[in-house]
């Protein structure tokens, strides 16, 4: 195995791993500071903040030559017996420079930055600047512009390490950011009449490791270390892009990707960036109500029942109707479907399960840098699948469910969907809805009002992603366990607490609990155990 | 100083001297005839290796062992990058060989395409010179129909085109790598070596770039052959192991404070005083010489007492001078101010600086800002130790940059301030009396632009 040696200490690394002197350098608990690379960019080795010393320690005698100069790990491959010094006195001294370098025009606003906090260049001015400004020159100014809409550039606060202008090349292949101007001149911007305007816009705002590029959606909400960030998935298509969920006091501020080699690498697309904002919609129904006889001339109305009471009044009214069908929300988790599942067969031993309303955009959107963003507009199809086959080997649609109820072969429903819809109109229309018109008992189970809601006899109120804790199934069949990040509305319970107790179990509800009984079934057993960040390959014995 | 005959620069003077009958007269075109009915270009590789040739663009590397470089076999295509970018200030001989000898360049560039088995060779050149260009194009369009370029070169196997590609005036587009990306139609931004160009170049293929004075060099050794290009000029330096030497003639721009400003041709190792007082008449106006740019103001300063350091490639850097660069030798009169003179300079590298790294980006601009306040009065002995310290850490030398820019911007700083210190704490002392001791951050004055 190749050896590395990292400020005398060595190191192994793979036989076949390219690594570069940065990254070799972290695994030996060596942080190695740098702006411009990227592990997702092309390297340009541009910000010179990165720069090493490095030598070669020659295998037969053990005998270390040194480079003269210094050389950025960023562009440095290691192989064996590479030795990289991160804490000589030039190497202390260059980054000190390029800290000064990069602050004599940097407006240094940092109270007013929405970055502070979590910017790079208020980090390593810390860790490797200098206490005194030698270069005394004014004034600073301090400008910014548009150049998109979800995108605001300040100016003078940028540090042209280009990240931006690679992601829009390499990973959007949209290309609108470019480098304005030459020297301490120069400048980001885009070409006048071509914003910066495609579905990946946001992640350029990650991409900046100083405060130049701000998000309008989070810009002057709140100071980012007032938020707590909770690893979840992104509901927004099947992808399950693995994202942090940056939340204060139950109210979401932002979601930011999480890297995750096996489903998003380091990106989110802006349609999952800031698809939280239904969370917090007032339109969201937040009471469980159970419809009043009708009365006429007034309206339908609901009386709101305590979530205690519904446990059994749903039971009841249920086991009272008679034949039971169920659409099995490809939003709910993996537990949750298990449960409403097997609630649903113990109110009715023969009851027709189906995976719910699978809402599709037209095609799978894959970009240059490889990222794709799916048709398919829900998290866990595969998962509900897997779950609702452990009942009936033949999983049945959305389309079979209208039919069976349809055709007259249930005497209830229950619809769980909790989709996204705010301010996209209901993800039903009225016709269909009326398939349900007739049921002497229908449960819906929603965050928005839909027609189908108009019809039901008990309205309840669903969780968010965020709101929820669980298991998603990504169209790769990886899952990913998650946990709540925020509380829901208040009143409202989360479908696996409802299920939960439906099903008498005691205490709070705890998806490891049922994901460790789900795990006993075959085509479930990667769920055993501890999942990691990364998620699991739910074929991963089935492949073995 | 021994009678040198011109050979680069024999068409100077001569009535259209730069037309393919002319060319032809002199002797043009035949060498090239020759190599194409029966050497090899392994045969033209070695002939160049062996005179000793050095690139004459600045860095002065051995030109056939960068041929050597490009990878063996090669599927092709390989390209010729032919480098006209002539943006040193002070530098204004590859304008003349094109202007007034555009053939000999051809000449050149067919011979090194055969060689290097290029196939299409492009100019890189500045957008500032509108008459090289009407000459060049003239000049090639002259030799398409001549048959010397085109599909199957006098029946030979050997195909050539040569585009004509004009800059749009930016100093880093001389830089090879940036030249290399400008030629793609992208931001001069050099790039990060390795890999090299000659393994991947222009559009990721092994690429050559030489400078316009380096192929009519190739074009004189071939037809005068390799040992009259090594009878000219400074053998190699025993002594010194990495010294190749310095061969053959070299075009001196000689200009700023003399009497008889031009470009002149003599043997490399020829002295700055010789070629200032034999070919420049001496400095103007009776004065003396306080400084000499040896090369383009990249290079640095040589004090008079310096003078007689021979303008070989070796011999700038032995007086703290960066190199012979591209022998543009620029008088600087006792009546001139040092502090005017890194002024300018500063200005110039603060505006032609690419912006890619940090150290140059920066450290271009305030050396700029730190030189336009000593010049209005607000200078302090202070700023000088900073003014060094950016010359002596920024810079590929050091390693704090990706190309050579900043070490051409770093040396006229670090020269002057090491050379002229007294004249700048003098000058500091007596614009600022009141303050050029303080050591304390003053408000600066507002940022003037580098226009």
């Amino acid at each position: 195995m190749p050896v590395v040696i990292v400020d005398g200490q060595e190191i192994e690394i793979g036989a076949d791993e390219r690594l570069n002197c940065i990254e070799a350098a972290r695994r030996a608990g060596a942080e190695i500071p740098h702006y411009c690379w990227h592990p997702g960019l092309s390297v340009v080795a541009s910000c010179r903040m990165c720069l090493i010393e490095t030598g070669q320690r020659d295998a037969a005698s053990g005998k270390i030559t040194m480079m003269p100069k210094l050389v950025p790990g960023c562009q440095t491959p290691v192989k064996d017996g590479t030795v990289i010094v991160t804490k000589s006195d030039l190497v202390t001294s260059s980054r000190a420079r390029v800290e000064e370098a990069l602050l004599i025009d940097h407006p240094i606003d940092c109270p007013i930055c929405d970055k502070a906090g979590e910017c790079l260049l208020q980090d390593y001015h810390f860790q490797h600047g200098q206490a005194e400004r030698r270069a005394d020159l004014h004034p600073f100014t301090s400008r910014k512009r548009d150049v998109g809409p979800t995108v605001t550039l300040f100016v003078d606060r940028c540090i042209m390490c280009t990240r931006c202008v690679r992601f829009t090349r390499e990973v959007a292949g949209t290309a609108e950011l470019m480098v304005t101007s030459r020297g301490a001149k120069e400048e980001i911007d885009v070409f006048p009449g071509f914003p910066l305007d495609n579905k990946l816009a946001g992640n350029v705002v990650d991409l900046c490791p100083v405060g130049a590029l701000g998000d309008k959606d989070f810009l002057y909400q709140q100071r980012v270390w007032f938020l707590k960030r909770e690893a979840n998935v992104c509901g927004g298509c099947s992808a399950g892009c693995s994202i942090y969920t940056e939340h204060n006091q139950d109210t979401v501020y932002r979601l930011k990707p999480r890297e995750n080699p096996h489903v998003n690498t380091w990106w989110i697309c802006d349609e999952g960036r800031y698809g939280w904002h239904h969370l917090h919609d007032p339109a969201r129904l937040v009471e469980a109500g159970r419809r009043r006889p009708a009365e006429r001339g007034r309206p339908t109305e609901y009386e709101t029942v305590e979530w205690a009471d519904l446990v059994v009044r749903l039971r009841d009214d249920l086991t009272r109707a008679g034949r039971l069908a169920v659409a099995v929300s490809p939003m709910l988790t993996v537990e949750e479907a298990w449960m409403l599942c097997a609630v649903a067969r113990s109110i009715d031993p023969q009851a027709y399960l189906a995976v719910g309303h699978l809402p599709t955009a037209d095609s799978d959107e894959t970009f240059p840098g490889g990222f794709t963003i799916r048709a398919e507009k829900c998290p866990n199809r595969r998962g509900v699948e897997a779950v609702v086959a452990l009942f009936d080997p033949a999983v049945h649609g959305w389309s079979d469910l209208l039919a069976h109820v349809g055709g007259g072969n249930a005497d209830a429903a229950w619809i769980t969907a909790g989709y996204p819809t705010s301010g996209r109109g209901p993800w039903i229309d009225t016709d269909t809805a009326a398939t349900f018109a007739n049921l002497s008992c229908l449960v819906v189970q929603d965050m928005f009002d839909s027609p189908l809601s108009q019809l039901a006899s008990w309205r309840l109120p669903a969780a968010g992603f965020a709101e929820r804790a669980g298991t998603w199934v990504n169209v790769a069949h990886r899952a990913q366990a998650f946990e709540q990040a925020i509380r829901p509305p208040a009143g409202v319970w989360p479908e696996g607490r409802l299920f939960w107790n439906m099903l008498g179990r005691r205490g709070l509800y705890d998806p490891s609990a049922v994901r460790r009984q789900l795990a006993e079934s075959a085509s479930l057993a990667a769920l055993a155990g501890e999942i990691p960040a990364h998620g699991v390959d739910l074929r991963i014995h089935q492949l073995a | 100083m021994q009678p040198f005959k011109p050979v680069l620069l024999e068409a100077v003077g001569v009535p259209d001297g730069n037309t393919l009958a002319s060319y032809k007269s002199r002797g043009g075109y035949a060498p090239l005839e020759q190599t194409l009915a029966g050497r090899q270009p392994a045969d033209v590789v070695e002939m160049v290796k062996s005179s000793g040739l050095r690139g004459r663009g600045g860095a002065g590397f051995s030109t056939g062992l960068k041929w050597t470089f490009l990878p063996k076999d090669h599927p092709g295509p390989i390209y010729l990058c032919v480098n006209a970018d002539e943006s040193e200030p002070g530098t204004f001989n590859n304008r003349i060989l094109m202007e007034d000898d555009p053939h000999q360049v051809i000449e050149g560039i067919i011979l090194s395409s055969f060689a290097t088995r290029a196939s299409t060779a492009y100019i890189y050149l500045r957008y500032e010179y509108p008459t090289a260009w009407h000459r060049l194009q003239a000049a090639i369009d002259e030799a398409y129909a001549a048959g010397y370029l085109g599909k199957n070169i006098r029946d030979s196997g050997f195909s050539l085109d040569i585009y004509l590609h004009r800059g749009a005036a930016a100093y880093i587009c001389g830089e090879e790598t940036g030249l290399i990306e400008s030629l793609e139609g992208k931001r001069a931004w050099p790039r990060i070596k390795p890999p090299f160009p000659a393994i991947e170049g222009l559009f990721r293929k092994p690429t050559v770039v030489n400078n316009i004075e380096t192929m009519a060099c190739v074009a004189q050794i071939a037809r005068r052959g390799v040992d009259w290009f090594k009878s000219i000029g400074v053998p190699a330096d025993p002594g010194n192991p990495r010294d190749p030497g310095s061969y053959g003639p070299k075009l001196y721009c000689l200009s700023g404070h003399v009497e008889k400003p031009g470009c002149y041709e003599a043997p490399l190792g020829i002295t700055a005083r010789e070629l200032i007082d034999h070919f420049g008449g001496g400095v103007w106006k009776g004065r003396r010489a306080k400084a000499v740019i040896p090369g383009g103001i990249s290079m640095g300063l040589m004090t008079e007492s310096e003078l007689d350091t021979p303008l070989d490639f070796a011999g700038p850097g032995r007086v703290g001078c960066l190199g012979l660069g591209t022998a543009a030798v620029v008088v600087i009169d006792d009546q001139t101010s040092i502090v005017d003179f890194l002024h300018n300079s500063c200005r110039f590298f603060a505006h032609e600086s690419c912006g890619q790294c940090t150290p140059c980006r920066e450290g271009t601009s305030w050396s700029l800002r730190m030189l336009e306040r000593i010049k209005a009065g607000k200078g302090r002995l202070k700023d000088l130790d900073l003014l060094a310290e950016i010359g002596n850490t920024m810079g590929m030398m050091p390693g704090s940059t990706i190309c050579g820019l900043a070490d051409g911007a770093a040396w006229p700083i670090k020269n002057a301030i090491k050379k002229f210190r007294g004249e700048f704490e003098d000058y500091i002392r007596s614009t600022n009396p009141s303050g050029w001791m303080v050591t304390d951050p003053v408000p600066a004055l507002q940022i003037v632009g580098a226009h």
